[in-house]
């Protein structure tokens, strides 16, 4: 019996070790082409040609950062894509909380026809064209609010706010509605404050979208001086106007213009990768709050 | 559903004293409204031109109906080899994604659970979470890099061990397999999300109950996680299978080459090829129509064929 029970433990020792070593595994899959490609950004010429750089940099040098970070083209861009996503994380939370607050209300007649007004939306999209030939009609080609307003308001992105809501207990709205509140007051002293969580989560959400995000400016934007980062680096790695771009920076061995580009990868991606892991436990909570059924 | 807590209205006629008390809810509605108004229910009128020949002087209603009663340009697009390969591409691509990227989240929030260091199992799941934040650009970037063929990380160690050099990215076959593995890389950590929180929602008794009787680690995975997240893969399933047709832009498009074309082209990278490069309008709007309206018929489908089997749909 009692040797029974050692082996049973014995076993379930090693299975426990077996799985630490898959996510081990799992976890370096991950990480491995931003390792890769951190060690060729800061890697010298020659051992890039050489085919010597694997995870490790060799010929450590920062060249690489150091155009980048004194190319106008990028900083510009980068301040761009910068304002431009807080600008549209603002507006979207705005616009999400519009929507979500005043539909948790049973009572508010129209409310039943409003969800469906919504619903529609998740279900059928008019399609690329149609929307391209209504930003033309709304003079929004080519201007940074056609970046802003078609996305502001996600409809996933209300249900998890309305789902938050939802579980703020009534008995605290009820009390305000009989101390006489009105509803933009249970709104602001209420909602607001104990929507923290949420409020950070769906930020991030629209934050990460609108950073990320290239393919509205790909079809709505021609103007250069409005082009997210990500297009601009779209636009680099596939060496568009690469005579253009080799003149300017005055490279051309491919040598440098591999680590080049993964310095401008590392460069638009980083504001990202330092703030994401810092709101995990809401985005957690926020991600299940989206999945729950209504 | 939340109880709203004042008594419900039973007068059917609106009066004054609601209006007085609601009024302020219709005004925080009325953005949202114009919001979806303009940006989501506006551009459906210009679903028409795919029945119209479009012209750039005049107003859709002006427009001359196309040929063949207005369905010209669906049998154009169904004549077209781009466009029933970029179809073909998209059905394919999304199969495979669903073959190998479905169960690999499930998979994965399985082995999560079995972790009992927490630090350790947070740090796995941050690691995890990463790839789901990063632009298909950035994506492509770090693909261009590690699978280089000359002196890309994954090539170099090939070549060391006396392999022969793998075309990631500019052989179409592997180029299809290089997109499933990335889609995959990118989004498995971030899908185990709503796994973990179903599995966090079984009752430990049954654990406890299991543990009495003897049973290992992999028979509870078996018959109690499983059986106890399945309503949650089940809806997951619908949402993915209403998806088939679906086909989102950024990541084709971005991982897209001309060597791989002919497996790489998927209708929403054909549709802006065509449409807003070509201008060629009415054939474009058709094809999204055609794909909008398929793709609601698949999740109508898939949650009819959930609800025969006799779980919950999604509504």
């Amino acid at each position: 019996m009692e040797e029974n029970r050692m082996i049973h433990s014995f076993k379930s020792k090693v299975g426990d070790w077996f799985f630490v070593l898959l996510c081990l595994v799992i976890s370096i899959i991950c990480l491995l082409p931003m390792v890769n490609l951190l060690a060729r950004s800061l890697s010298g010429v020659d051992y890039l040609v050489k085919h010597e750089v694997y995870l490790w940099p060799k010929g450590w040098n920062v060249d690489a950062y150091a155009t980048v970070l004194t190319d106008m083209k990028y900083i510009r861009s980068f301040i761009f894509t910068a304002v431009l996503t807080l600008v549209c994380t603002l507006f979207s939370l705005l616009m999400t909380t519009l929507c979500a607050y005043p539909l948790i209300f049973e009572n508010l007649r129209g409310r039943s026809l409003f969800n469906v007004i919504i619903t529609i939306t998740m279900f059928f999209n008019a399609g690329t064209i149609p929307n391209y030939l209504l930003m033309q009609k709304l003079n929004l080609l080519d201007s940074p609010l056609v970046l802003i307003l078609p996305g502001c308001l996600s409809v996933y992105n209300m249900i998890i706010m309305r789902s938050f809501f939802y579980g703020i207990p009534d008995s605290l709205r009820e009390s305000a509605e009989i101390d006489g509140a009105s509803f933009f007051r249970i709104l602001f002293s209420i909602y607001i404050p104990l929507s923290k969580p949420v409020l950070a989560t769906l930020a991030l959400f629209y934050a990460v979208g609108r950073w990320n995000g290239y393919s509205d400016a790909l079809m709505y934007i021609k103007n250069k001086n409005y082009y997210p980062l990500q297009l601009l680096l779209y636009n680099i790695l596939n060496n568009i106007n690469s005579v253009e771009v080799a003149t300017q920076e005055g490279f051309s061995s491919p040598g440098l213009s591999e680590s080049l580009k993964a310095a401008i990868v590392m460069f638009s991606t980083v504001p990202i990768l330092c703030i994401y892991p810092f709101l995990q436990k809401y985005f957690i909570h926020g991600v299940t709050l989206g999945a729950v059924k209504e | 559903m939340a109880k709203d807590s004042t008594k419900p209205i039973t007068k059917k006629k609106i009066n004054a004293s609601y209006l007085k008390r609601y009024w302020q809810l219709y005004l925080l509605l009325l953005l949202p409204l114009v919001y979806f108004l303009v940006f989501r229910y506006a551009p459906m009128w210009y679903v028409l031109i795919a029945f119209k020949k479009y012209s750039i002087v005049q107003g859709i209603l002006d427009m001359p109906w196309a040929k063949n009663h207005g369905f010209e340009y669906f049998i154009k697009a169904f004549s077209n080899k781009d466009f029933t390969n970029s179809l073909r591409n998209t059905v394919v691509l999304n199969l495979l994604d669903l073959v190998i990227g479905f169960p690999i989240p499930i998979i994965f929030a399985l082995i999560l659970n079995e972790l009992r260091i927490k630090p350790f199992k947070k740090a796995v799941q941050t690691i995890a979470y990463m790839p789901h934040f990063l632009s298909w650009v950035i994506i492509y970037g770090l693909a261009l890099q590690l699978f280089a063929p000359t002196n890309g990380l994954i090539n170099m160690v090939i070549t060391n061990l006396g392999g022969e050099k793998i075309h990631f990215l500019d052989d179409a076959v592997t180029w299809v397999k290089t997109y499933i593995g990335l889609g995959v890389w990118q989004s498995f950590g971030w899908n185990s999300i709503v796994y973990l929180a179903a599995i966090a929602g079984i009752s430990p008794e049954l654990y406890e109950a299991a543990s009495v009787d003897g049973a290992g680690r992999f028979r509870k995975m078996w018959h109690i996680t499983l059986p106890g997240i399945k309503p949650t893969i089940v809806v997951l399933l619908i949402m993915a299978l209403g998806n088939i047709i679906g086909s989102g832009f950024d990541r084709p498009f971005a991982l897209q080459n001309n060597l791989a074309m002919k497996y790489a082209e998927v209708i929403s990278t054909f549709v802006y090829k065509n449409g807003i490069k070509g201008l060629q309008f009415s054939l474009t709007t058709a094809v999204g129509l055609f794909q909008s309206v398929v793709g609601v018929f698949f999740l109508l489908m898939s949650n009819w064929l959930a609800r025969k089997l006799g779980e919950r749909g999604i509504w």
